[in-house]
């Protein structure tokens, strides 16, 4: 069914739209904001760490400071909400559509070619592990270093203070919650971690383009909400592991289902595939519980 | 000590549906006392605790919470003064966050949060004490989401939550209201209760005269926006509801009177 090098190739895009996915989880699950700075954001991130690298930046000083422009730009759009009152949602289209020509001026030109630098990747390719495999075992650690930071700060006083703006902002306010500072806080760690996304995806596939974040918002919600149906988000844990489990299985049905001649799906069908899971993934959970009940029914 | 100074706010301004809400409100509650507040719909109980808690700001008049002016602070900058409880059960707690992390949330009610851990060890005797009062066996669920409670029991939570931290004033809006008449005689006992033994000072907002005149120590009509009468110590001693409505009469009557004489 996958060759070897497809099956590594589906776990390591999985493993960078995981970070998205944990992107998403915070901004629409816990604030209970819907935020499409993403589409920006995550070529933000990529333009940043390529221009950098090129110019003989250290990599990974390049991809913290992509981290640090993804958090400015869902600042921005957390701002636009927050003290101009402006939609949510509508303030995150601003800003992704800002961002189109942010990230033009960033680079300069439409893409920049990373093949012949030196990456973040670089030194790991010595460790003699195949070349495809070197990827997987880097973005594993990055991945979880993410989960377990997220993890304690969701679990940490602030982080608390987070869950509950979402969740009930009146009851935050009067337990003394600035919500507005913990929304602009939250989106800016999200889109951060977007800009984190972007700068390893340009330097695995050795290129950043301007056009790379075109449906990365679905994709990253195709994930959440798939990881979701399968592991149920019970506590932040679940929830987080959920976001890894869902990104990588959803990079690997779309690997199967493009390699699999018997269906004759294509690169350009990639699009409709994604909607046919998201829809499926929202839609299984309930026939779940459906079958369930009757079967309780019937036992009744 | 909370004073409120002819407090004033109208509702959509230069709009036909302009509904002046407070007309010149003024409310001083000393240390530890007990005041309950009635008053028909729209007679502005609500948005004087709306006002008191910083959920509204007026649009003129001045509000001391320990002689400090609050007036223009928004609510979470009061907060560390004042605790409140909703009407809605589902309004002071988040269903989503497990009991334990509820509490934790209001044990730092208006102070710093940190990146420390939220739920800490030593927090958890206090959390399982304080619900043990309740005889609801909530002290073996600290785990469990607050969703999974009902209204009674959250509500019961709710008022644990706002007497966790010192306040100055504690603000309960109809918070019985909501309940079924047994719950709500368990949840008005526990508020009793709980006021007595920490010596709060706390304003309660009921549609029942007959619990205004039960419990606290000092009761206050509102009508269209003030005050209209005020009765403490031994002139509220012995009053019955039919008194009650008896002053309340004689008050609108009053007013009545007035308008007669204006269109006269």
């Amino acid at each position: 069914m996958l060759s070897e090098i497809a099956f590594f190739g589906a776990l390591e895009t999985g493993l960078i739209y995981g970070l998205v996915a944990f992107a998403i989880y915070l901004s629409f699950r816990v604030l209970d904001f819907p935020d499409l700075t993403v589409d920006g954001s995550f070529p933000l991130g990529a333009a940043v760490a390529a221009v950098l690298i090129i110019h003989g930046w250290n990599p990974w000083i390049a991809t913290g400071a992509a981290i640090l422009a993804g958090m400015a730009a869902g600042a921005v759009t957390a701002l636009l909400n927050v003290k101009l009152k402006i939609l949510n949602l509508l303030a995150s289209i601003l800003t992704m559509i800002a961002l189109y020509s942010v990230n033009l001026r960033v680079m300069g030109r439409p893409n920049i070619a990373l093949l012949s630098e030196d990456t973040v990747l670089t030194p790991w390719y010595d460790l003699g592990l195949a070349y495809h495999q070197v990827p997987v075992l880097l973005f594993s650690i990055v991945i979880v270093v993410a989960l377990v930071l997220l993890w304690r700060f969701m679990k940490s006083e602030t982080g608390l203070a987070m869950r509950a703006t979402g969740a009930n902002p009146r009851m935050a306010r009067a337990q003394g919650i600035a919500t507005g500072g913990m929304i602009v806080l939250g989106v800016a760690l999200s889109n951060g971690l977007v800009g984190l996304a972007g700068a390893l995806f340009a330097q695995s596939q050795g290129a950043a383009d301007v056009t790379m974040g075109v449906g990365v918002i679905v994709i990253g919600l195709a994930s959440l909400i798939g990881g979701e149906a399968i592991v149920t988000p019970s506590t932040v844990f679940r929830a987080l592991i959920a976001c890894v489990v869902g990104a990588i299985l959803y990079r690997l049905a779309i690997a199967f289902a493009l390699n699999a001649d018997v269906l004759g799906l294509q690169a350009q069908d990639l699009n409709l595939i994604t909607a046919v899971l998201v829809t499926l993934a929202i839609v299984l959970p309930g026939v779940r519980t459906n079958i369930a009940a009757k079967f309780s029914r019937n036992k009744a | 000590m909370i004073s409120a100074n002819d407090l004033r706010l109208t509702f959509g301004k230069g709009t036909p549906l302009e509904n002046p809400a407070l007309r010149g409100m003024s409310l001083t509650v000393n240390q530890g006392e007990f005041v309950t507040v009635i008053g028909s719909n729209g007679a502005g109980k609500s948005t004087f605790l709306n006002a008191l808690s910083g959920e509204v700001l007026v649009d003129s008049g001045q509000i001391l919470i320990d002689n400090q002016d609050v007036t223009r602070l928004p609510t979470h900058k009061r907060a560390a003064r004042v605790a409140r409880v909703f009407q809605d059960p589902l309004a002071g707690t988040c269903e989503t966050l497990s009991i334990e992390e509820n509490l934790a949330l209001a044990i730092k009610r208006g102070q710093r949060r940190g990146l420390t851990s939220a739920v800490k060890r030593q927090y958890l005797d206090r959390f399982r004490e304080s619900l043990s009062s309740l005889n609801l066996g909530l002290e073996n669920r600290l785990g469990d989401k607050m969703g999974l409670l009902s209204g009674g029991q959250r509500q019961a939570v709710s008022l644990l939550m706002a007497s966790l931290t010192p306040s100055s004033i504690l603000l309960l809006d109809e918070h019985t209201a909501a309940l079924d008449p047994k719950t709500a005689a368990f949840v008005l006992e526990l508020t009793t209760q709980i006021i007595a033994e920490q010596k709060l000072t706390a304003l309660m907002v009921t549609h029942s005269m007959k619990q205004a005149l039960d419990v606290g120590d000092r009761t206050v009509m509102l009508h269209q926006g003030q005050v209209v009468f005020d009765i403490a110590g031994k002139e509220r001693e012995g009053l019955e509801v039919k008194d009650l409505l008896g002053l309340f009469e004689k008050q609108r009557g009053l007013e009545v009177d007035d308008d007669s004489l204006l269109l006269g």
